[in-house]
């Protein structure tokens, strides 16, 4: 199973590398990532393999989520069908 | 190759967090044709047992499927067969069981509606449609979560008058019963013509006849993202509207057949249909009346409403079409006035009358819907309205309802509050002058000729 993670934030000093060490310590394959600039915010996407991962999709949904809400950024964790489905036939 | 395509990827995300993009429903239709049985007592028990068995995982289910896939689902709710045809040998007091039977079942699986409490007398009622007929006010006034529905009217059957006479006086009884709550009991009763069997909306759905066993049917919204992708085409010409419209209804109906694929595997139930009506809710920024005002119109209501909606209704429809592989249920654009903060802004203007919503629903998805009008209207008007409508439907070929409330005590101008996603709604004018004469003559307005297709 595959993912996106998608983080918006002001300030992005350590987020990728928590995020990074997160996925590594859970074996979750980091397969894409993209970053840019949108009007003065930082946004990050990252395409994630779920596959050999050793905790639930859940689990990992609310790691990511509680440690962004510590440093006051959103972060994301959606399936990639909801992507594919909008946009690919 | 690259693997993301950020701009799409972003998109999503605005359309959910910013544009109010969500699953408003999904209903799981329950055939109950199994549960009959001349005991009151024995119906019950098998009506409870099958709704509580198959339901356990659906508010669950929803719940998954929005963390997993980040998308809300607002609904999860349950549609029955007609319980009429349950308990067709059943008096008044019968049916009144069955109501509070499915009100218990909707609570212990935690679905917020559940709907099906439906009545088929497009052409004539039996012994058990008259009770159950009779049944409804105070089967409303004692329920929380059952949704009623008559079909009084259709294409090939026609008018059934007496009927529609009697829903006008059941709206009366409902909301005289529910009058502490601004006659909320109307909320949940609708009166419909042309009434499909796979409708997953409140409060009409319920689970046809021809339907298998279990089925799951999901209703999209997304007003906001349509009025979104409008504001790129001001001043462009309608062609490039409908365009727009068509693309991004596409987009929308693709995340309602995810889901509902989704949640019919892991409910083990037959995949249904996507509904592709516009829902609005009460929230600013998801209304349909704020679409046709960004098409050119100063306000919604005034001259030009109707081509605008009528616009609107078919690009939803033809981009939607080819996003599922079975598209069904009401699916157009809905014009609730109390759960759609532009509609109920231009009715307490005064630019959006009874007479004008009543000609828009000659071109939307369905028919008046959430309108209060003063609490002394008398039956026979509001009679009158119902049979205004099935007419409309009956000669259109579409489906067309009335979900009106008699608000007891207030005076036009007032403000009726139903709260969440009932909304509230000022109170309109209706016609003075009176139908008395014309609804109690009773029998059929026979069918039209082009109910003659054979």
């Amino acid at each position: 199973m595959k993912a996106i993670i998608t983080v918006n934030a002001a300030d992005t000093v350590g987020i990728i590398a928590f995020i990074s060490a997160y996925l590594a310590q859970h074996n979750v394959n980091i397969l894409d990532i993209s970053q840019t600039i949108m009007q003065n915010y930082f946004v990050m996407i990252m395409l994630i393999d779920f596959e050999k991962a050793d905790l639930p999709f859940d689990e990992l949904q609310k790691g990511l989520k509680e440690e962004g809400e510590r440093r006051s950024v959103v972060i994301r964790v959606q399936r990639e069908d909801i992507f594919n489905a909008m946009h690919r036939i | 190759m690259n693997l993301i395509n950020k701009d799409d990827i972003l998109q999503v995300i605005a359309m959910i967090e910013s544009q109010h993009l969500d699953i408003r429903t999904i209903t799981m239709g329950i055939s109950l044709l199994d549960c009959i049985d001349p005991d009151v007592d024995r119906c019950c028990e098998k009506v409870y047992g099958k709704i509580t068995t198959l339901a356990k995982d659906l508010v669950k289910t929803g719940e998954d499927i929005e963390h997993e896939y980040g998308i809300p689902v607002v609904n999860k709710r349950i549609s029955v067969t007609p319980i009429s045809l349950i308990g067709g040998s059943f008096d008044e007091a019968g049916y009144l069981r069955l109501a509070l039977t499915l009100d218990r079942a909707a609570k212990a699986v935690g679905v917020n509606f559940i709907g099906g409490y439906t009545a088929l007398v497009q052409k004539g009622m039996t012994k058990g449609d008259r009770a159950f007929l009779a049944s409804i006010p105070r089967a409303l006034a004692q329920t929380e979560r059952v949704c009623c529905s008559v079909n009084v009217g259709s294409t090939k059957a026609g008018i059934d008058m007496s009927a529609v006479k009697l829903m006008g006086e059941a709206v009366k009884q409902t909301a005289a019963l529910t009058a502490q709550d601004s006659g909320i009991g109307c909320a949940k009763l609708v009166v419909f013509a042309n009434a499909v069997e796979d409708n997953p909306f409140m409060a009409g759905a319920f689970h046809g006849v021809g339907e298998a066993e279990c089925v799951v049917n999901v209703g999209v919204s997304g007003p906001g993202v349509v009025a979104n992708a409008l504001k790129t085409c001001k001043g462009k010409p309608f062609d490039e509207v409908a365009e727009t419209i068509k693309k991004t209804a596409f987009r929308i109906t693709r995340i309602g057949q995810l889901v509902a694929k989704e949640a019919s595997k892991r409910l083990g139930a037959s995949f249904g249909i996507v509904d592709l009506s516009l829902a609005p809710t009460p929230a600013r920024g998801d209304s349909v009346a704020e679409i046709l005002e960004l098409m050119g119109l100063e306000r919604c209501g005034t001259h030009g409403t109707t081509a605008a909606l009528a616009l609107l209704n078919d690009a939803v429809k033809k981009g939607g079409v080819m996003a599922s592989s079975h598209v069904g249920g009401l699916s157009g654009a809905f014009i609730p006035v109390s759960e759609d903060a532009g509609m109920i802004a231009s009715a307490e203007s005064g630019c959006l009358q009874l007479d004008k919503l009543e000609a828009m629903t000659c071109v939307c998805s369905v028919g008046l819907d959430m309108i209060a009008v003063p609490g002394d209207t008398s039956a026979a008007t509001i009679s009158a309205i119902i049979a205004d409508e099935c007419a409309i439907g009956m000669i259109n070929n579409k489906t067309t309802a009335v979900r009106i409330i008699p608000v007891p005590g207030a005076k036009v101008g007032d403000r009726a509050e139903f709260g969440g996603l009932l909304g509230s709604a000022p109170v309109m004018t209706v016609h003075p002058e009176s139908a008395e004469e014309f609804i109690s003559r009773g029998g059929r307005i026979p069918a039209p000729i082009h109910s003659l297709r054979n």
